[in-house]
């Protein structure tokens, strides 16, 4: 200790070097403290999905004789896959994940189309009542969808409907009945309003000089340089249409249109299976799981984005 | 330029067939018509996923197509848990099926709510159902069931006799001492974490379906059945507040779970606990659990065991635009034979005799004619008024209420003053 005090006594720079090890033990602890703590985060939302996956394989009897232990997250015991085999003999497995990818994949693009036009007239182009305009579309998103449900399904129910060949009365059952009332989107209509108004407005200029019309200016002057916000609206435009629930509940009457979501309840019987749920659910959770990999610096953006402006 | 516009062109023809496309969704999915110019009905199921009883209700439809009857049935299934959303959400768009069915307790007020026609000329056909499987309301028959299921108390026989437990019969089921003496040997053994396990933790129609024949047992109800206008004095009176008590005991005592898991019978069948409170529906997965499995009469609380009657039925809507072929259907379907069917593809209690008859293990003697006699012998319809749902859920609230430790009387008094409420706010229904 004292050959420490000495050698620091001896050197000028000492008090510095010791500010820079406490600093750097302090720093160090510090990481360790974030590593711990984003592990414990990440434990409490990876378990949930491990637990589906790991029960996936297992038969009812051992799913809940491992609860209670660390059993329940291992793929330990009488594993097999049964439970998928029983998913696919139950339900129509093919047909609700088609519909399901097609709704989702038609609402975004018509949401992006749609939604990215609405912002560009609100963001580009002067008119009179335009920031009113704006308040009002922002002015839904306090409006949750429960309340317009019912009066929702009875202004389709009253539509005129064309299959390709002959009209009929009432939309219900059919694809367009839940793709069409979630285009319009006011949270992406913001969302694309916020980034356009970022975009200088000599651009549009300079195109005008160049001949352009405003749809050409929003065609290939503004979207071109909206990379970002287009993939932050198709991801949280994608997110909630494949997990609608309630809705399609409501409207659907076929399989033939029924979506993945709703399929989950055809293992909710008097005696539940809980591994084919379980098994029903990791499928489910596939594609969203994909999408979310592939998209994840973009997921991550769109969200801090989302949240912090505006 | 040319080129410009055969690209605007495609572009066009590219976004009007995408929106064609998207608009019409290809097609209808089908099933949102009740009935079609050519004779076709259709008809909606609460079974999709639930492979017996589907399987057993697409044999009567398809039988019914090839019988030449002139009529053609389209089945559609919805799954249960939502069933009875998609049913309202259909009625207010005014595209109800021509046939449905319907779980029991609500065919009063979906036949005071207009969406049920009265099934006529159909009394012969339906003579000897049992009475817990007809749904009447104002003295029509709205529906009819192929089965009934019966609540029982499912134990072992070897946990029974471990415990010097008496194993009660029909003549004589066990009395209320004589039930939580079996409690506190369970709990003596040291096995259980709660000795009984009443699904606490199951949600919906189970709250009035399981626990209101209690209250009938120990002498109350939910409601004056000689008028339907009124709870009080039955819901809120001194048997009632027993019945109220004696269930908030089972909790207290730690007896059972204040909120049980999420899978009572599975939780029995890996030896949780001692005592299942739960349904005729348990008998194929808990007989395959053990071979010593015994169905027990439920608890006589006083005016002898109760359970809860009538299960899902079969009803035409008010709506249907062809209401003869409809009519075919139901009668084609009420024969012995499809009764046989379904109560054997579902494990269920046949309606009638001849029926029974068929049906393997409910024949006199059988290993499932047990379920049949509760059935005759215990069972007690729910209140057949159209305010039986709002009755429903302010029970479930009370008992609820009075399992976490409310005050009985006080909880009582406030559901029967909401119940009064509601009747007389409806004009008591008429």
């Amino acid at each position: 200790m004292s050959e420490v005090l000495t050698h620091v006594a001896d050197n000028p720079a000492a008090p510095h070097a010791v500010s820079v090890a406490g600093a750097d033990r302090s720093g160090r602890g510090k990481a360790v403290l974030v590593t711990v703590l984003k592990s414990a985060l990440a434990l409490v939302f990876g378990l949930p999905l491990l637990f589906m996956i790991v029960s996936s394989f297992k038969p009812d009897t051992q799913i809940f004789a491992d609860l209670g232990g660390i059993r329940a997250f291992l793929p330990v015991g009488d594993i097999g896959l049964d439970n998928y085999t029983g998913v696919f003999d139950r339900v129509p497995f093919a047909q609700f994940l088609f519909n399901s990818v097609f709704i989702s994949v038609a609402t975004v693009v018509g949401g992006l189309v749609v939604n990215s036009m609405a912002a560009f007239v609100l963001a580009r182009m002067r008119f009179r009542g335009q920031k009113v305009l704006l308040a009002v579309i922002l002015a839904t998103l306090i409006v949750p969808f429960e309340v317009m449900a019912l009066p929702l399904l009875w202004e389709v129910n009253l539509l005129p409907y064309f299959d390709g060949v002959e009209f009929s009365q009432g939309w219900l059952d059919t694809y367009a009945v839940q793709i069409v009332p979630f285009i319009a989107n006011a949270f992406s209509i913001f969302l694309f309003y916020q980034y356009f108004d970022t975009i200088p407005k000599e651009l549009d200029e300079a195109a005008m000089i160049d001949g352009a019309g405003w749809f050409r200016i929003y065609r290939s002057v503004i979207m071109p340089l909206s990379g970002p916000a287009i993939a932050t609206v198709a991801i949280l435009t994608f997110l909630p249409a494949w997990n609608q629930y309630l809705w399609p509940l409501m409207v659907t009457q076929s399989e033939a249109v029924r979506p993945a979501m709703v399929g989950i309840d055809y293992f909710r019987q008097l005696n539940v299976s809980w591994g084919q749920l379980m098994a029903y659910a990791s499928v489910i959770t596939v594609p969203v799981l994909v999408l979310f990999i592939a998209f994840q610096r973009s997921f991550v953006n769109s969200i801090a984005s989302s949240g912090v402006k505006g | 330029m040319k080129s410009s516009i055969r690209r605007r062109l495609t572009v066009s023809a590219a976004v009007v067939t995408a929106t064609t496309l998207l608009l019409t969704g290809c097609a209808k999915g089908g099933g949102s018509s009740s009935s079609g110019e050519d004779g076709t009905i259709t008809l909606w199921t609460h079974n999709a996923g639930n492979a017996g009883e589907l399987g057993a209700i697409q044999t009567i439809v398809d039988d019914f197509n090839a019988s030449g009857s002139g009529y053609t049935v389209d089945l559609q299934a919805f799954p249960q848990d939502s069933y009875n959303q998609s049913v309202t959400a259909a009625a207010a768009a005014k595209k109800l099926p021509c046939i449905m069915d319907i779980d029991g307790p609500n065919v009063p007020n979906w036949a005071w709510a207009g969406y049920l026609a009265p099934l006529e000329g159909m009394d012969e056909e339906l003579s000897d159902y049992l009475p817990t499987t007809i749904g009447k309301y104002d003295d029509k028959i709205y529906s009819y069931g192929f089965y009934d299921v019966s609540l029982v108390m499912v134990s072992r026989q070897s946990i029974l006799d471990e415990n010097g437990i008496r194993t009660p019969t029909i003549d004589q089921p066990w009395t209320k001492d004589e039930f939580s003496d079996a409690l506190a040997k369970l709990k003596a053994s040291g096995k259980y974490e709660y000795p009984a396990d009443f699904q606490t933790g199951s949600t919906g129609e189970w709250w009035p379906y399981a626990y209101s024949p209690f209250l009938q047992s120990s002498g109350g109800d939910l409601i004056d059945r000689d008028d339907y206008k009124s709870a009080d004095g039955v819901l809120n009176g001194p048997e009632a507040v027993e019945w109220a008590t004696w269930f908030r005991g089972l909790a207290a005592n730690g007896d059972i779970a204040l909120k049980s898991g999420s899978d009572p019978t599975q939780a029995f069948a890996n030896g949780k606990t001692g005592i299942l409170y739960s349904g005729s529906w348990t008998a194929v997965p808990l007989r395959k659990a053990f071979d010593d499995t015994v169905f027990l009469p439920t608890v006589d609380l006083g005016q002898g065991p109760k359970i809860g009657g009538g299960s899902w039925q079969w009803g035409m809507s008010a709506t249907c635009d062809n209401p003869e072929a409809a009519s075919a259907y139901m009668k084609f379907a009420a024969q012995d034979e499809y009764v046989a069917k379904v109560a054997t593809d579902t494990n269920n209690i046949p309606t009638t005799p001849g029926a029974a008859a068929e049906v393997p293990g409910f024949e006199d003697g059988g290993e499932n004619d047990i379920f049949r006699q509760y059935a005759q012998e215990y069972a007690v319809l729910r209140p057949v008024t159209p305010g039986y749902p709002f009755i429903a859920t302010t029970f479930t609230k009370a008992a609820q209420d009075i399992l976490n430790g409310a005050d009985p009387q006080a909880v009582l008094d406030q559901a029967t003053k909401d119940i009064d409420a509601n009747q007389q706010q409806n004009n008591y229904f008429q």
